[in-house]
């Protein structure tokens, strides 16, 4: 308990003057998710004015890769866009890594069609099912709602390496990674982005994040989980809140051995100090406090385990 | 043997000329079956043959132009020494390349001294020592193939050896392994097509003098064949510069700041940068990979030159 207490002493007496670097050194190797890794670049660019002899490294392999090192124990830290799954809790069991996931932000997943498209005012979990389920009857716009026009729907989606795709399958369709496959995938979010702004018959998913830089060329649909409350828009206050049907924690996964090495310690502390502050400027959104504080102390008591499992 | 045969049958032809030579001293044979000249078809498709290698070219120019447009209205205003030197940065206007750059420029160094000697080597030994057996027959097609396969299998392939197996770790010497790996069998066919160019004299003569096997080679053919020899290194080498997909393969990073000192050292290179950037979804990080781009094909073309250059030199000091 002590040990912590000094630690963020130490912290806070760094902020207050750069200068005085604490001198630690050594190595913290993160990779995983790509959606992730903007926000722990973010952090490794502040962490490194306030220990620059720690070498913080960040690959954006993608969240399923990310686990498969981490559970080998190549790598310190691992982000993911969705919560670890159990064959990759079995898979690090197997190899006694010990991990301790916390979650450091919030990102919602966004519905979008093109301006052009007028017609569709919001979706519901269901239609959105029968839409992307796989082996989907879904052709046209009548076929989800029989008061829209008779014309074909193009659809638009991140392609299954990604975590966005692992996340949005198992909320909507109820099965991770189950989804129709005649869609236009893309491994580069940017290429949905203009693919739903060039077709005036598109619809797609990706990070609100991205929705964000590209309103103009855009509309997002408003969201609704059972069709019968009232459809939402995504925002960083409903995102946040919990309000908002498709949002999701975007979390780092922790070796707990790795933890002991002050170095990565260091800047696992450091990131949740500041996990909040960047994730905005980076697009997502911050955790609420209340959340940000369990994830603190669950790493604080070196709590084992995925999230979900931890008594919160 | 094959010059008789080609009197025996151009027979037939040549005294066909000899009987019609007197027609054609004398009256236009119009009615002739044989003598049709059809010039303006000929010409026809001699100007359309020229027109479409022409297009041809042009297309692959017109590319270059459009690309070049639109990487340099982009990115132009964007280069800075800042941008070369700075370390990467969620603010898109303070990013740079820096760990990229010394990344791309250690392992194409490394990939080169792995790389050459090898490619070269075998190169030499396949086409000056080796006796034409099924053996090298196999190991040819099966050279010749690789050249063909997928740079993600190499990815793979180097994973699973000098990451795993020989424990390199996600270092730069791991990615010059793989990317040396990737490119050997193009430098080792492009190296023995300008083996094969040397003439056959340039060797017997110098066998006949008593030389052996080893001063021919070093002394005469492979100065011979250098200029070729350096375009397909170059080339390959170029290839090793823009390549993304294999380095990702074998756990390249996307940030660090700082600079690799040893080849044990992690890193990442230009075309990984750039790839991060690019898909990115603020604007401004286009711009940046639009600039980075600009310094690969910067680096590129310098590369490319040098190897003309270099070519121009030995081709001229090479009079036969």
């Amino acid at each position: 308990m002590s040990r912590h207490g000094l630690t963020t002493a130490v912290l806070m007496t760094v902020f207050a003057s750069p200068s005085f670097a604490a001198g630690l050194s050594g190595a913290v190797k993160i990779d995983g998710s790509s959606t992730v890794y903007s926000i722990t670049e973010a952090v490794a660019e502040e962490f490194r004015p306030v220990e620059k002899d720690i070498r913080v490294t960040i690959g954006a392999a993608g969240t399923g890769a990310g686990f498969k090192k981490f559970c080998s124990g190549e790598i310190d830290v691992a982000g993911g866009s969705r919560p670890i799954k159990s064959d990759e809790i079995e898979k690090c069991k197997a190899s006694k890594v010990e991990l301790i996931e916390l979650p450091v932000a919030l990102d919602g997943l966004t519905v979008v069609v093109n301006p052009k498209n007028t017609f569709v005012k919001s979706l519901s979990f269901e239609q959105l099912k029968r839409i992307w389920e796989p082996d989907s009857k879904v052709k046209t716009w009548k076929d989800v709602d029989a008061s829209w026009p008779d014309q074909p729907i193009k659809l638009f989606g991140p392609s299954s390496e990604h975590g966005t795709f692992d996340y949005f399958t198992e909320v909507v369709v109820g099965k991770a990674k189950s989804s129709r496959n005649d869609y236009s995938a893309a491994s580069d979010t940017n290429t949905l982005v203009s693919g739903v702004a060039g077709e005036p018959n598109a619809l797609g998913y990706f990070g609100y994040g991205y929705f964000e830089e590209a309103k103009s060329k855009l509309r997002a649909v408003p969201i609704s989980k059972d069709g019968k409350t009232a459809a939402l828009l995504p925002s960083s206050s409903v995102i946040e809140n919990g309000s908002y049907p498709l949002s999701r924690l975007l979390f780092i996964t922790v070796n707990k051995a790795a933890a002991q090495k002050p170095e990565v310690d260091r800047f696992v502390e450091f990131y949740l100090q500041n996990a909040g502050k960047v994730s905005k400027s980076v697009g997502y959104t911050a955790l609420p406090s209340a959340k940000l504080e369990q994830s603190k102390a669950k790493y604080k008591a070196r709590k084992v385990g995925a999230w979900q499992e931890s008594a919160h | 043997m094959s010059e008789i045969d080609l009197t025996q049958g151009s027979t037939g032809l040549s005294n066909q000329v000899i009987n019609r030579a007197p027609d054609l001293q004398g009256q236009f044979l119009s009615g002739s079956t044989l003598w049709r000249p059809r010039r303006g078809r000929r010409k026809f498709f001699g100007v359309l043959f020229l027109l479409l290698t022409l297009l041809a070219t042009l297309i692959g120019v017109a590319a270059l132009i459009v690309l070049l447009e639109s990487v340099i209205s982009q990115g132009w205003s964007r280069l800075s020494w800042d941008f070369i030197n700075n370390f990467p940065s969620r603010i898109a206007s303070r990013a740079g390349i820096k760990a990229a750059l010394v990344g791309s420029v250690y392992l194409t160094g490394l990939v080169a001294v792995i790389a050459i000697p090898v490619g070269v080597g075998a190169a030499v030994y396949l086409e000056e020592f080796a006796a034409d057996t099924r053996w090298r027959r196999i190991i040819d097609i099966n050279i010749a193939n690789l050249a063909g396969v997928p740079s993600i299998v190499y990815g793979m392939l180097g994973l699973m050896l000098f990451v795993r197996i020989c424990a390199f770790g996600h270092s730069l010497l791991a990615g010059a392994c793989t990317m040396s790996l990737l490119i050997l069998p193009v430098i080792i066919v492009t190296s023995r097509e300008a083996l094969k160019t040397v003439p056959q004299g340039v060797r017997l003569a110098a066998l006949g003098l008593g030389a052996t096997k080893w001063q021919t080679v070093r002394a005469h053919v492979l100065p011979t064949a250098l200029p070729g020899i350096l375009t397909g290194v170059i080339l390959s080498l170029s290839r090793a510069v823009g390549e993304t997909a294999p380095l990702l393969m074998i756990g390249a990073l996307s940030y660090m700041a700082f600079v690799p000192e040893s080849p044990m050292d992690d890193f990442t290179v230009l075309p990984i940068q750039i790839f991060n950037w690019s898909s990115r979804p603020q604007d401004e990080f286009r711009v940046a990979a639009a600039a980075g781009i600009l310094v690969l094909m910067g680096i590129l073309l310098t590369v490319n030159s040098c190897a003309i250059v270099m070519r121009m030199r030995y081709q001229r000091k090479m009079q036969w």
